[in-house]
């Protein structure tokens, strides 16, 4: 029986002695690990990007606003639903509600600002102090303002990124004044920047103030005094945002007196559900990358086969001479078999790492992040081993079946 | 260890090539003791060929019985008559059959790696070889930077690589001139004197002249066995 060792050094010997070929051999099966661990990185790192970008909306969030769901599917769009029907005394409501950590009401309002000169065209909401931390806001520079300026609607703005990065390039925002539709205000904060949503707008287009300012100074004059354009409820914990969607549900269903089988004039969006829903779009799109790409793994293999299969008639000989000198059959298995595997899984590692080289090209070149799973690694070149064991054991078979006299006869 | 090396009784090989059936070996009886050195001659189609297989462990007869080394061929399976050739039997071929790939002393190591020798005895041993067929300055060349007869002496040493009990040799002289064949003959002669039992066929009478005993063959039959005397030298 031949040591593992000497199987080893032996089939080594066989590929280094048409290095070339060996090469060329390879490639298929390198072509076909690099493109899959390449594929799947790109559509992991879309898929994070994805999650990442609507996570940034908030964690453990539900999402109130006006008007009946859309036919079953998620409507995106916020803040429309012509009728205002939801309240501040729907917001006291909610809060009530076991297992709520934050309720953020807030009132939409479009508007044009102007300071330093300069005109922007933005969004204006006004908030309560709560927002911060159910839509996970933060202040970068300056402060936010309290309970006590919201009561007083005084006015004071905290800003988003964009907008002070429009309107204040070359000052610290802090402390300067600017002008809403006619009226003074004095900016007080920016927010730290969130970049785009899932969805491509840019969330740090924004101007926060008290929710009080908003509704009798900028859009009061057009809306009930007490109704909100959207409230944002955060749960205290994951596993309860699903429980307490059917709460604030049953809890405004009561409230707004609607009789079952009655459409509703509110919905509560859920964005757990909402990223699960793209995660799963962006998964799916990464299995097709990996399949398409997997195709290529097996040509490799079938490269692997035909090579093999002209070598065992090459080496016909030289195989009856092993036979002759005390080769058992599962010592030629063994030999042949290895050096598919060895091509095989040589080009796997090359392939890995020319996948990876690929995916940080292409992820740095779409701007995503770089996600590669060590698993995922493990199992592209797991896999061409694999393809060697499978496409190289028929040639291994025919060569351990040769017979010697015929073989030792063979030109 | 009994001082018969070769029993063969009565063996009988029948190949059938198409709606023929051929009688490669029809009967054929004889013993070859320890330390004999013996040509068996015959033109082809004689049979010899089929013979030598038969010895080597390669093939096994239709019928009857042969006792090689106390092995009993015809009951050997494939694992065993692979086994058997590595240890009990040295090949020496026409066209030497040496590795390109390899370096002269791998190319006699091969056998020993077969047989499961570790690497360090493996290449001592191979060394030693070499230097009894006069090759100890060669090692490491390969075969096509070695002569028609180093190549055969490489050969040589990695039939005697697995100590056996019967080197087989088929046309060793076939592919070499007449001068470079008669030192490969004399080198038989002194591993034969030196104890290791050796079994030429060939179709060469003169080949066969050199050695202790001559059988021949024809048709399937040995039609002499015989003693060469003196002419032997």
């Amino acid at each position: 029986m031949m040591r593992t060792a000497d199987l080893i050094s032996s089939a080594s010997r066989a590929l280094r002695s048409n290095p070339l070929r060996s090469a060329l051999t390879a490639l298929g099966v390198i072509i076909g690990v690099g493109s899959v661990v390449a594929m799947v990185a790109l559509g992991s790192g879309a898929q994070a990007q994805v999650e990442r970008s609507i996570a940034s909306l908030g964690s453990n969030l539900l999402i109130v606003v006006p008007g009946a769901q859309q036919s079953g599917g998620v409507r995106m769009a916020q803040g429309g639903g012509g009728r205002d029907t939801l309240t501040l005394d729907d917001v006291e409501a909610i809060a009530g509600l076991e297992g709520v950590l934050a309720v953020a009401p807030s009132q939409r309002s479009a508007a044009q600002i102007v300071a330093n000169g300069t005109n922007w065209n933005t969004r204006i909401e006004g908030v309560t102090p709560s927002y911060l931390l159910a839509r996970d806001w933060e202040v970068s520079q300056g402060r936010f303002f309290d309970e006590s300026e919201e009561r007083q609607a005084r006015r004071v703005v905290v800003l988003g990124a964009t907008v002070a990065r429009e309107l204040f390039a070359n000052v610290d925002p802090v402390g300067q004044s600017m002008r809403i539709n006619g009226g003074s205000y004095e900016v007080i904060g920016v927010l730290a920047s969130k970049g785009q949503s899932g969805f491509g707008a840019d969330q740090d287009d924004i101007v926060l103030a008290p929710l009080t300012t908003v509704k009798r100074r900028i859009s009061g004059r057009f809306r009930r005094a007490d109704t909100v354009s959207q409230i944002s409820v955060k749960a205290a914990t994951e596993g309860e945002l699903n429980r307490l969607q059917e709460d604030v549900e049953n809890l405004l269903r009561d409230r707004h007196r609607i009789r079952a089988g009655d459409e509703d004039d509110f919905t509560v969006q859920n964005l757990s559900s909402i990223t699960e829903t793209a995660a799963q779009t962006t998964q799916v799109f990464t299995y097709l990358l990996g399949g398409i790409s997997a195709v290529s793994l097996l040509v490799g293999g079938i490269g692997i086969m035909n090579i093999m299969l002209v070598s065992v008639t090459e080496r016909t000989r030289e195989i009856g001479l092993r036979k002759a000198l005390g080769a058992r059959q599962s010592d030629i298995l063994h030999q042949f078999g290895l050096e598919a595997v060895t091509l095989s899984l040589a080009g796997g590692m090359i392939g890995l790492a020319l996948g990876v080289a690929g995916a940080w090209l292409m992820t740095s070149l779409f701007n995503l992040p770089l996600v590669i799973s060590m698993q995922n690694a493990l199992m592209a070149v797991g896999f061409s081993g694999l393809v060697g064991v499978v496409f190289g054991a028929y040639p291994a078979w025919r060569a351990a079946k040769l017979d010697p006299i015929e073989a030792l006869r063979r030109e | 260890m009994t001082a018969t090396l070769i029993e063969a009784n009565n063996l009988v090989k029948l190949y059938t090539m198409g709606e023929e059936t051929v009688r490669a070996l029809d009967g054929v009886s004889f013993s070859v003791p320890r330390g004999d050195y013996c040509a068996i001659v015959g033109p082809s189609g004689s049979g010899k060929s089929t013979m030598m297989n038969i010895l080597g462990g390669l093939d096994t007869p239709t019928q009857g019985r042969i006792v090689i080394d106390d092995a009993d061929i015809g009951t050997l399976s494939d694992e065993q008559l692979a086994g058997f050739r590595n240890k009990t039997i040295g090949f020496i071929f026409q066209s030497f059959n040496l590795l390109p790939r390899l370096s002269a002393l791998e190319n006699v190591e091969l056998p020993m790696i077969y047989g499961g020798v570790l690497p360090k005895e493996r290449r001592e041993r191979a060394a030693d070889l070499l230097d009894r067929v006069g090759l100890g300055e060669r090692m490491g060349h390969r075969p096509t930077q070695l002569s028609g007869g180093q190549q055969q002496r490489v050969a040589i040493a990695r039939a005697l690589a697995g100590r056996p009990a019967l080197v087989l040799a088929d046309e060793p002289t076939g592919a070499l001139d007449s001068n470079t064949g008669k030192e490969i003959l004399a080198l038989f002669r002194q591993l034969n004197s030196e104890g290791v039992t050796i079994v030429i066929v060939t179709h060469d009478h003169d080949v066969a002249a050199a050695t202790k005993r001559t059988i021949e063959m024809r048709d399937g039959h040995i039609v002499s066995d015989r003693l060469n005397g003196s002419r032997a030298a």
